[in-house]
């Protein structure tokens, strides 16, 4: 069943793909596993076409945000139904954080707010978010910076994809006091999955038709660990003839990317250096309110803002840019195939931001503006 | 002639005897002796250029040229040559140039080497924005203070497996809070109004949370400088939308070195931006950060910028603040004239042009 469906696709077009989806959940669930093209399918239907998705509220801005998201796929009649998990992150114990991947394996997708770090709690408590990604294996962090034409920035058309390592590097948490006043923490790379985010990246730049990847790394320095990812992504280059490579150390390519930042096309980097070239990058293009982000793994997809702000400043006053977190849903409802909503959003955001300019006071405009009429802007603009 | 012979050997007798501190120096009287390495590539020239410029200002300075070509000593460690080290212990103070690092020579970089014979723990770049020279950023005036011991940059990485590497960032108290006090001693002696710590304490807990702790300790001995604490990720958000928001940064050897070059991009790259490494026992060498540039090497078209305003911030760790504003000014305001300018400025003048242009202005002034 599942050969044929793969089989009748292309020719019979979307109403037998449909079809076929549903058949081919009861038969057996194709999720996770990768198709001829090597695409994740995103989880089958749950009833009649609704997908489900977990939805996860955080702290912050975040809960008011995803309020914003679901206020506007009720108002577009979008098929999604959310599974709200929250996560209160003053508590020690890990359950909260376990019922939400609970919840991301059933459901395979989902949309989240930033979960706050307590730092000045001991270290035996993690990161939820990192927990997250790790325990889900969310191993590509994918953000893509585009200007936009309404923003005023200084620097104009920029257009870079950022592929970050999501689940090693610095971010491994081990960490231990030898001695009393001496502290080591552990930076791990590893061959597998340098190897597999050196060709997702490659396969996403082919895909999306872009010309050149530059690994970015501080292998002068770090001449083991980085020297093997850089060696990793060569290796990956080689089977890639069509897309030019380069490499470029992580300082001078902070210099080079507020003084010429048009040079870069795709970028691929460990953690620690992703965090900080997405930052920037983010920086660039008009702020955190405006970039979205995606954690893409083999099974699972988690959506949320690319720099993965709490915002606890401007929680609860109305005056957060709503934008970054729904061009979010708006990455994942591509995930799930759901074009035709997603580009529907997506064109009404950017009517309101362009040509309406409608915008929130992080991208300039002096007087506050309740991002909730922002919000029936876009509504709307989306009929 | 010999007046000036004796007034160096009393200065030479008087800072001998003088007490090591690490505060700045105040020489209101005698001339003070600088250890000069010209260094590599265009180094020579913007050293001689450095030099007409102060003897042009009249500046208090003697200049004791040394070469820093490492020799493998007893042992077979390789070092910098003795008479350079002993120079340097000295006078305490240091100016040099870019120095190249040949790939099969078998020593590790000479920076390196220099770091870790004067254990010079603290850099310090600040970033000005230099009106004449446009960047998309006008409004910069920070400092970067970057832990320079330790950190990621350790060195102690290994394979476990085949396959799996582990390298290790080292942080220690004693470490953090000599940087920690360093960075508010700055900003107390330079009239700076605040000073901001950067981290990661949510994902690397115990380590960067040890350099937050000290940093905090220490801030409380300074409550006359405002102290914040931010993550590296929203500084580098913030300093890409509104750099005039920092005064002065205080962070770990990786988070320094990608910020520090990142807010040199903002005021126009390495060729025009100072830095200073602090040491232990008071000596200070102040450098330009830029590379050797062979190509241009000899050509006299180098801009002298960068060992320039190295230099200036010299004079003012030396408390020599009144030829420092003098030389800064003459500088700037040839920059600003945009008639001298070298090739990499956006002119098409020579390096001796440009540094006559200084001079003249320097001597202007008087």
């Amino acid at each position: 069943m599942a050969t044929l469906t793969k089989a009748l696709k292309p020719i019979l077009g979307r109403q037998l793909g449909n079809t076929a989806k549903v058949f081919g959940a009861s038969v057996n669930s194709q999720r996770g596993k990768p198709t001829y093209s090597g695409r994740i399918i995103p989880p089958p239907a749950k009833y009649g076409g609704r997908h489900t998705v977990t939805l996860i509220p955080g702290d912050g801005i975040g809960p008011e945000l995803l309020n914003h998201v679901r206020e506007l796929f009720r108002f577009s009649c979008v098929p999604v139904d959310f599974e709200v998990v929250h996560v209160d992150s003053a508590s020690t114990s890990e359950d909260d954080i376990n019922n939400a991947i609970t919840a991301i394996r059933r459901n395979g997708v989902a949309l989240k707010g930033n979960i706050e770090t307590n730092h000045t709690m001991p270290s035996n408590h993690k990161s939820r978010n990192n927990l997250l990604r790790t325990s889900l294996d969310l191993y590509a962090n994918v953000m893509h910076c585009q200007s936009l034409p309404g923003v005023q920035t200084r620097h104009k058309n920029i257009d870079i994809i950022i592929i970050r390592e999501n689940t090693e590097g610095e971010y491994s948490s081990l960490e231990h006091e030898s001695v009393s006043g001496v502290v080591e923490s552990l930076k791990i790379i590893t061959r597998n999955n340098s190897l597999r985010i050196a060709d997702y990246a490659f396969r996403l730049a082919r895909e999306k038709g872009r010309r050149r990847v530059t690994a970015v790394h501080k292998a002068n320095i770090m001449k083991l660990a980085d020297g093997l990812f850089l060696q990793c992504c060569k290796e990956v280059a080689s089977g890639y003839p069509d897309i030019e490579f380069d490499s470029m150390i992580v300082d001078n390519t902070t210099m080079q990317l507020v003084s010429k930042p048009h040079q870069f096309d795709v970028m691929v980097m460990p953690n620690l250096y992703g965090n900080v070239v997405s930052n920037v990058c983010a920086g660039l293009v008009g702020g955190p309110g405006l970039v979205p982000g995606a954690n893409y793994g083999r099974d699972y997809a988690v959506f949320e803002t690319a720099t993965r702000n709490t915002g606890k400043s401007i929680a609860n006053r109305n005056i957060a840019n709503p934008t970054a977190m729904l061009l979010a849903s708006c990455l994942m409802l591509d995930h799930l195939k759901l074009h035709d909503y997603a580009n529907m959003i997506r064109g009404a955001i950017l009517t309101t931001m362009n040509e309406t300019r409608l915008h929130t006071i992080d991208i300039g405009e002096s007087v506050s503006l309740h991002h909730c009429l922002l919000l029936k802007d876009i509504c709307t603009s989306s009929k | 002639m010999a007046g000036n012979a004796w007034r160096s050997t009393v200065s030479r007798v008087m800072g001998a005897i003088k007490t090591q501190s690490p505060q700045p120096r105040t020489f209101s009287r005698g001339i003070q002796t600088v250890t000069l390495i010209p260094g590599d590539g265009i180094g020579p020239e913007i050293s001689t250029a450095v030099m007409k410029i102060f003897e042009a200002a009249k500046a208090p300075i003697q200049w004791e040229e040394k070469n820093v070509t490492a020799i493998k000593g007893p042992g077979g460690r390789w070092m910098i040559p003795p008479e350079a080290k002993e120079s340097m212990d000295k006078h305490k103070i240091g100016l040099k140039g870019p120095l190249k690092t040949p790939i099969a020579a078998g020593h590790p970089s000479m920076n390196l080497l220099l770091r870790k014979t004067f254990d010079l723990y603290a850099n310090v770049r600040p970033c000005v924005s230099i009106e004449g020279y446009k960047t998309p950023y006008t409004d910069v005036d920070l400092v970067t203070i970057r832990e320079n011991t330790e950190g990621e940059y350790s060195g102690i990485e290994h394979v476990i497996v085949d396959g799996v590497v582990q390298s290790i960032k080292l942080i220690t108290e004693d470490a953090s809070r000599r940087i920690a006090e360093y960075a508010f001693e700055y900003a107390r002696n330079n009239q700076r109004t605040s000073v901001t710590a950067v981290h990661k304490a949510n994902i690397m807990r115990m380590s960067d949370g040890l350099f937050l702790r000290k940093c905090r300790e220490v801030a409380e001995n300074f409550k006359d400088v405002k102290f914040t604490e931010m993550y590296l990720d929203t500084v580098c958000l913030n300093m890409v939308q509104d750099p005039s928001q920092f005064d002065v940064l205080v962070m770990p050897n990786l988070y320094g070195d990608i910020l520090s070059d990142l807010c040199a991009g903002l005021i126009g790259g390495l060729g025009v931006t100072p830095s200073g490494n602090i040491g232990a026992n008071g000596v200070a060498i102040f450098e330009s950060v830029h590379g050797t540039a062979p190509d241009i090497a000899g050509k006299d078209l180098a801009n002298p910028t960068a060992l320039l305003l190295s230099a200036v911030m010299m004079l003012r760790h030396m408390g020599l603040h009144g030829y420092a504003k003098k030389i800064e000014t003459a500088c700037f305001d040839t920059i600003r004239d945009k008639k001298v300018l070298t090739k990499d400025l956006g002119g098409n003048s020579k390096c001796s042009e440009f540094t006559a242009d200084i001079c003249r202005r320097v001597q202007d002034m008087d």
